[in-house]
């Protein structure tokens, strides 16, 4: 028994190391792993709640209505309908959800240049879409002295 | 020893009772403030997003509404969503001409002449939450997932920077971000999506050139979109699964 032992002796010293490791490994793996990797997939469940906590700078066009319900009324039927109002308004989450929006006025944009970011004309646009050079159209004027940007067909 | 036991059984037949999203929020029920328990369900969306080259007006909305509303960099190369200008000879169709000044930030200054035969147009470009994304594959320590929901996140305290994601990507979508050295990239607005808002490049484009849709929603209108039009996705031979599906999408857009 004792020969038998001598001459494996480096096998069961390897073993012991070995089985050393191994527990060393999987304490480490317990404390650095945190409790919920893995219960979706190989990931930090925690990760999708990082993600949804940041903060909103957009409100939603259905948070604008629910205080200017006669702008969206008077776009009913506008080539200008479909349009988000912060498109043209900029992100208003400060003021929808303010404790007095009255306080944090939006700036209006400028009509200058505003309706010129999508009605410039460009080749690239698709046709049919209502392009316009401006040294053309319009005498240098606002946009606004002929069209109503909630309602921008001329009758 | 008693109120342990107490505890315990209270935990364990809640749990039994309620489950999941209902023992999530009974928390809010006894704080008083039902309304304000989470109601999103993670495996009821999955999610993709409906582009239309043909109303695309290159106006930047998406890309100046996208840096605003995730706080990305105003540096020309941080993106998470930008527009690209198309100049295709018929030709040369192999080999279009594409520029994206400043990713579409400040719009598309006229550079082509009307009528010398080429064909030129808008291509929204985007993370494509990929199905089976090969950014994730290469990640070495899980900081890139493939959401229950279908949204392709990044998990920014476990991001060592290593950048195996950025070149993986077919599509161009990531960039580390300077101020973390993390690696950043769309997150379809995963903190509006699962607050019943939708992103906000599809809240202000005003052609509604782009649209979020949830496909587990039978009612939501991305499937019409997908069954009325022919429908192409970016580098299909890559067999990503790629989500962002594509009206009128030309053969030459890389």
């Amino acid at each position: 028994m004792r020969e038998w032992l001598r001459d494996r002796e480096h096998l069961v010293r390897m073993g012991i190391l070995f089985a050393g490791a191994l527990a060393v490994f999987l304490v480490v793996r317990a404390v650095m792993v945190p409790k919920d990797f893995g219960t979706y997939g190989h990931f930090r469940t925690g990760a999708l709640a990082d993600n949804m906590a940041h903060p909103l700078v957009f409100a939603g066009r259905q948070a604008c209505g629910d205080c200017h319900d006669d702008i969206v009324a008077s776009r009913k039927g506008s080539k200008h309908e479909q349009i988000g109002c912060e498109a043209c308004h900029g992100a208003l989450e400060a003021h929808a959800s303010a404790d007095d929006p009255s306080a944090l006025k939006p700036k209006l944009p400028d009509v200058k240049t505003i309706c010129l970011v999508c009605h410039r004309e460009n080749v690239a646009k698709p046709a049919g879409f209502p392009q316009v050079d401006p040294k053309d159209h319009g005498d240098g004027g606002p946009c606004t002295s002929c069209h109503n940007p909630h309602h921008p067909e001329i009758s | 020893m008693e109120a342990d036991r107490r505890e315990f059984l209270k935990q364990t037949g809640l749990l039994l009772v309620l489950t999941g999203a209902a023992a999530q929020a009974w928390d809010f029920v006894l704080a008083g403030e039902p309304e304000k328990a989470p109601t999103y369900k993670l495996l009821d969306h999955w999610w993709a997003m409906a582009m239309d080259i043909r109303k695309c007006i290159g106006c930047g909305n998406c890309v100046r509404a996208c840096k605003t509303e995730n706080g990305v960099l105003l540096e020309p190369d941080c993106f998470r969503t930008w527009v690209e200008r198309y100049h295709v000879h018929p030709d040369d169709p192999e080999h279009p001409e594409v520029d994206s000044p400043n990713g579409g930030y400040d719009g598309f200054p006229e550079k082509y002449k009307a009528g010398d035969g080429s064909k030129n147009f808008f291509v929204p470009k985007m993370c494509n939450h990929c199905a089976h994304s090969p950014c994730v594959q290469v990640c070495p320590v899980g900081a890139t997932f493939e959401s229950p929901d279908g949204v392709v996140l990044v998990d920014k305290t476990y991001c060592l920077g290593c950048r195996y994601c950025v070149q993986a990507c077919p599509y161009g979508c990531r960039y580390i971000d300077p101020r973390t050295e993390t690696v950043d990239k769309c997150s379809l607005c995963y903190h509006r999506i699962t607050k019943g808002l939708t992103t906000a490049c599809c809240e202000v484009c005003p052609m509604g050139a782009r649209k979020l849709g949830d496909l587990k929603d039978p009612k939501d209108p991305i499937h019409d979109f997908l069954k009325d039009h022919m429908i192409h996705v970016l580098k299909p031979e890559m067999a990503t699964g790629a989500k962002a599906y594509y009206n009128g999408l030309d053969g030459s857009v890389r």
